[in-house]
């Protein structure tokens, strides 16, 4: 390390203790998730893994953030690869852990279980960023996006199938936030997404219908900034999505079209596919202002919430902690996600901007997933909150990534 | 990198800022309507997630004796209910528990609709299990989840066979019952009186049940007792009768063995009942749970019928105790004075229409006035009182006396006499017009009319009495019912008496059955029981001390016992010693009548030095 290469702390110590506290927090109620009624003896030390992984992310942090700028935007395409061929066998060796049993999500080495979707979002983000930091302008056109889109879609492609639809998200919001950072104009990224919103609008022909007019008139307005060829495949794409939107519905399994139907109407199965749903509002709502108190969740305590200890583990909080308890946390996550934000803008190097940037919208995408479909804001989807459920991998490489972050932010090349 | 650096694009900067408050704020929004507006109703699921309620049952009150003896109370006990989120666990649970704990499938089924109908709430498998099954299931907890073990109390009849019918049976509430009005506030499981006084007083024994609270986990185990404090069960009240478990142990040994029959004791003062004995009896500690179908079907297919309450059920013909009811009728309509004697003398028949009727005594009797007759039995004597009293006024005075009805006794399930209520009784029942010679059948207690112990023993609470006749009462001194009363004086009443006196007197049928230390008069009847058996035998007696009012009623039925002296009367008189002794401070003997006296060669100066009247 150089001279050249200073590394200011200062300047990241508010972002650190910001995922310490998280982190504190994540294992706080992963020990409380585990305390029952009727006690299980694998619960109830849950807590005691999560809180030995987080030193040995801490550690992994501090390593990372030792390591120079350049090395990840030069090491970055061929992380990418390696991320996305470790997915593939992981779709033929992978097996699944815990509740989702039937998965191919996880990769056995050693005694450890690890899921390489959650390197592989870092290695995506870091691909992403050294493609569009090596741009001279923003994205002008459609086919500009074609490089990252495809990009994303490999690793995305693979996650889908093991099946896992909550990491498949993240690439997403990895994918969007981005192209925004880059410049990408908001034309642009809608059409992007607009094949998206399509899949999601074929459920009624008449809406999908006034919909590819709508994008039919934008494109037309958009005509200057698009070649004619982008034209045709944005409208292409449309209608291949509302195509392809029935036989993809039949094609998901009964669990996640349910999870659909569900969270539109919750009293469609309360004991069945709503009841997770249910169970967890339940939680949350009979917390009130402040709480049942740390431990002593009803809900919790008599096995009522599912998965309290991953997915579920805002509902811990909402019972516990009350109104207070969530929106102390939603404040601490709006602290971080300021503090991204805040860093992109002052980072050195457009590679920086665009990692640090990226890894916010993976982080923001998990937070309003995850604590939304514990309230029934959106669909419920097997995604964790970051920093808070328990997880392994997720824990570890959210630290990395924090790492990658901070070096990035703190360096001045 | 020139120009272009996306790093430093503050637009974008404040978009991303603008979109994090914008999500984050929809959460906390949603948090809010949750957490803050909408709290309290989802408390109230998560209340109702968690507590199940369900009935303590409340201690039945203890029955006691006229002197405080206990005749039913509680014992400990156990109830195995099942408490899980779906009818089906229940159904699996039950399968489990059908080892330890024997069922047949009729109750199975019962339990499973019961788990349908009320998918929420604890089924109540059983209400009576053993020690040992509770002690099995304890043993193997964890194989049994959501299976909730109490103790409840279980009726206990220290006295066992000897109060049985009288104090009657408990079980839990029929679904039938539930919806009657008098079930009100019962709930499913209940153990509620099912007959007798048990039946009778049931809104006065049965206390409130109170709710306790039990905290269940999503699988239906029950994680702890605590949660919501319960509202604690109130007891039943207590309830004091008036019989006395001394005499009916008494009357229980005394009792012919292999005869079926009825005791009825009335105290002459109160009209209060003192003993009510049907035999032959069952187990009242077999009902106390839940019934074991082999012992019920045992017992109510049982040609002796041992279920029945022959005191207050049993119809029988009254024969010649009801001679005594004729001459009251008589005496009210002033077609007889008691010395006067019948103008046929007795001559072993008696010539009425184209008919001859008959004596019992072929030799006959002679000539009587109605003290005689009454202790003769003459028939030819009340074939001539049949005919003055006539048809018209018999049928009015018997059923003013309220031989058509019930005695009005605190019990549910009192048969009514049979006497007929008018002419129209003949028409009815067997097609035709009664002559007027009916009478002469009904005069002796024959004919159409049946009449329980206890409505028999009524009838002589009267004529032991002022000639008033208040309902007997289980009840210590419940008895508000004035009950009828015999329209005659006084002087006819002695005379009645006079009758029944002669009776036990030197001479008399039932002089064998005459007592050391008191005066036990009665009369004597041998009815027909139609076919070849033996007839049954009555006894009807009133005892009190010598000189003294009388205090005492008794009346002894004995099915198929053949002679009413021989047989009925005996029991009647050492019944009647046993309760007299007790109240006069007389010390207690098993050698209570002159026969027995006779047998033990004992003194019977005391026969011959009796006063007369």
């Amino acid at each position: 390390m150089t001279s050249s290469w200073r590394f200011s702390w200062t300047r990241q110590l508010p972002f650190v203790a910001t995922l310490l506290l998280l982190s504190a927090v994540g294992v706080a109620m992963i020990y409380s998730a585990g305390q029952l009624n009727i006690p299980s003896p694998v619960t109830s030390r849950l807590w005691l893994r999560q809180a030995v992984i987080l030193g040995a992310a801490i550690v992994g942090f501090l390593a990372v953030s030792r390591i120079s700028a350049r090395w990840f935007e030069w090491t970055a395409m061929r992380g990418y690869v390696v991320c996305t061929v470790v997915l593939a066998v992981t779709l033929v060796l992978g097996t699944g852990s815990g509740t989702a049993a039937g998965t191919k999500s996880f990769l056995a080495i050693g005694g450890f279980q690890f899921q390489p979707a959650e390197a592989a979002k870092i290695a995506t983000a870091l691909a992403l960023a050294r493609l569009l930091a090596a741009r001279e302008e923003p994205p002008r056109y459609l086919r500009d996006l074609l490089v990252p889109a495809a990009v994303v879609a490999a690793p995305l492609a693979l996650v889908v199938l093991q099946p896992d639809l909550g990491t498949a998200l993240a690439f997403v919001g990895i994918f969007f936030a981005v192209l925004f950072w880059a410049g990408t104009s908001w034309p642009l990224l809608l059409f992007a997404a607009s094949p998206g919103l399509a899949l999601i609008l074929s459920f009624d022909l008449l809406v999908w219908s006034a919909y590819i007019v709508a994008v039919m008139v934008g494109l037309y307005l958009y005509r200057y900034r698009l070649y004619l060829v982008e034209s045709l495949t944005v409208v292409l794409a449309n209608v291949a999505a509302g195509a392809v939107a029935l036989p993809l519905w039949n094609s998901l399994a009964e669990y996640q079209r349910n999870r659909i139907l569900v969270f539109l109407d919750p009293a469609l199965d309360p004991r069945g596919a709503g009841y997770q749903l249910v169970q967890s509002k339940v939680a949350v709502g009979s917390g009130g202002l402040f709480g049942k108190g740390f431990t002593d969740g009803t809900q919790k305590r008599l096995n009522f919430l599912p998965e309290q200890h991953t997915d579920f583990v805002f509902s811990v909080v909402g019972e516990e902690f009350g109104f207070v308890g969530t929106v102390l946390l939603l404040v601490l996550f709006g602290f971080l996600f300021f503090r991204m934000i805040r860093m992109a803008e002052l980072s050195k190097s457009p590679f920086a901007g665009l990692f640090i940037f990226g890894t916010f919208g993976a982080w923001l995408t998990h937070v309003f997933v995850n604590v939304g479909m514990t309230i029934g804001l959106v669909p419920v989807t097997g995604i964790p909150l970051p920093f808070i459920s328990y997880g392994g991998s997720f824990l570890l490489m959210s630290w990395l990534a924090a790492g990658i972050v901070t070096r990035l932010a703190g360096e001045d090349p | 990198m020139s120009g272009y650096r996306p790093h430093e694009q503050n637009a974008q900067a404040t978009v991303a800022r603008v979109v994090a408050v914008v999500l984050l704020g929809a959460l906390a929004a949603t948090l809010f309507r949750g957490q803050v507006l909408g709290s309290s109703e989802w408390l109230l699921r998560s209340e109702f997630n968690r507590l199940r309620s369900f009935p303590v049952p409340p201690p039945r009150g203890i029955i006691r004796d006229r002197a405080g003896r206990v005749l039913a109370d509680n014992a400990p006990g156990y109830s195995i209910s099942i408490l899980a989120s779906r009818p089906d666990s229940v159904l699996a649970t039950l399968g489990r528990l059908r080892e330890q704990l024997p069922m047949d499938a009729a109750r199975v089924q019962a339990i499973e609709a019961q788990a349908r109908a009320n998918p929420h709430q604890p089924v109540l498998v059983s209400v009576d299990a053993s020690f040992d099954a509770v002690a099995a299931i304890e043993e193997r907890r964890s194989a049994f989840p959501g299976v909730l073990i109490e103790s409840r109390p279980k009726r206990r009849y220290p006295a066992g066979l000897v109060g049985a019918h009288v104090l009657g049976l408990v079980g839990e509430v029929s679904r039938e019952e539930l919806e009657q009005d008098r079930f009100l506030g019962v709930q499913a499981g209940a153990v509620v009186g099912k007959a007798g006084v048990e039946a009778e007083y049931e809104a006065l024994l049965q206390g409130k049940a109170g709710t306790r609270y039990v905290e269940v986990d999503a699988v239906g185990r029950i994680s702890s007792f605590r949660g919501s404090p319960g509202v604690p069960a109130q007891a039943g009240s207590d309830l004091d009768l008036s019989l006395d478990l001394d005499l009916m142990e008494w009357i229980h040994r005394i009792f012919p063995e292999e005869h079926a029959g009825a005791v009825v004791v009335l105290e002459v003062e109160t009209g209060d009942v003192l003993a009510l004995y049907s035999a032959p009896a069952y187990d009242p500690n077999l009902f106390a749970g839940v019934l074991n179908p082999a012992d019920w079907n045992r017992m109510s297919r049982d040609p002796a019928s041992p279920l029945m309450n022959r005191a207050v059920m049993g119809r029988y013909p009254p024969g010649s105790t009801w001679k005594l009811a004729s001459a009251a009728i008589a005496l009210e309509a002033g077609v007889v004075s008691p010395l006067e004697r019948m103008p046929v003398q007795c001559r072993g028949r008696f010539r009425y229409g184209n008919r001859t009727y008959r004596c019992w005594r072929p030799e006959g009797h002679g000539s009587l006035d109605l003290a005689g007759a009454i202790r003769h039995s003459c028939n030819v004597y009340f074939y001539q009182l049949g005919t003055r009293i006539g048809l018209r006024r018999m049928l009015e005075g018997g059923n003013r006396m309220g031989f058509g009805g019930q005695s009005g006794i605190d019990l549910p399930q009192e048969e009514a006499g049979i006497f007929p209520g008018s002419r129209q009784f003949w028409v009815d029942r067997f097609g035709y017009e009664p002559s007027e010679g009916e009478v002469l059948n009904l005069a002796l207690g024959q004919g159409p009319n049946s009449q329980t112990p206890l409505k028999m023993a009524q009838f002589y609470l009267a004529v032991a009495r002022d000639g008033s006749a208040p309902a007997p009462a289980l009840r210590r001194s419940a008895s508000t019912s004035r009950g009828w009363r015999l329209d005659i004086s006084r002087e006819s009443l002695e005379q009645l008496r006079e009758g029944l006196r002669r009776v036990t007197a030197t001479g008399g049928t039932a002089h064998m059955s005459s007592l050391e230390h008191f005066d036990l008069i009665g009369k004597t009847g041998t009815a027909q029981s139609g076919g070849d058996r033996p007839d049954h035998a009555w006894f009807t007696a009133i005892a009190g001390p010598w000189g003294g009012d009388p205090e005492v009623v008794v009346v002894v039925l004995v099915e198929f016992g053949g002679s009413g002296s021989g047989v009925a009367a005996p029991v009647a008189a050492k019944a009647a010693d046993f309760y007299l002794r007790g109240k006069h401070g007389v010390p207690r003997d098993t050698i209570q009548t002159l026969l027995e006296h006779i047998r033990a060669g004992r003194s019977t100066a005391w026969a011959r030095e009796r006063p007369s009247t």
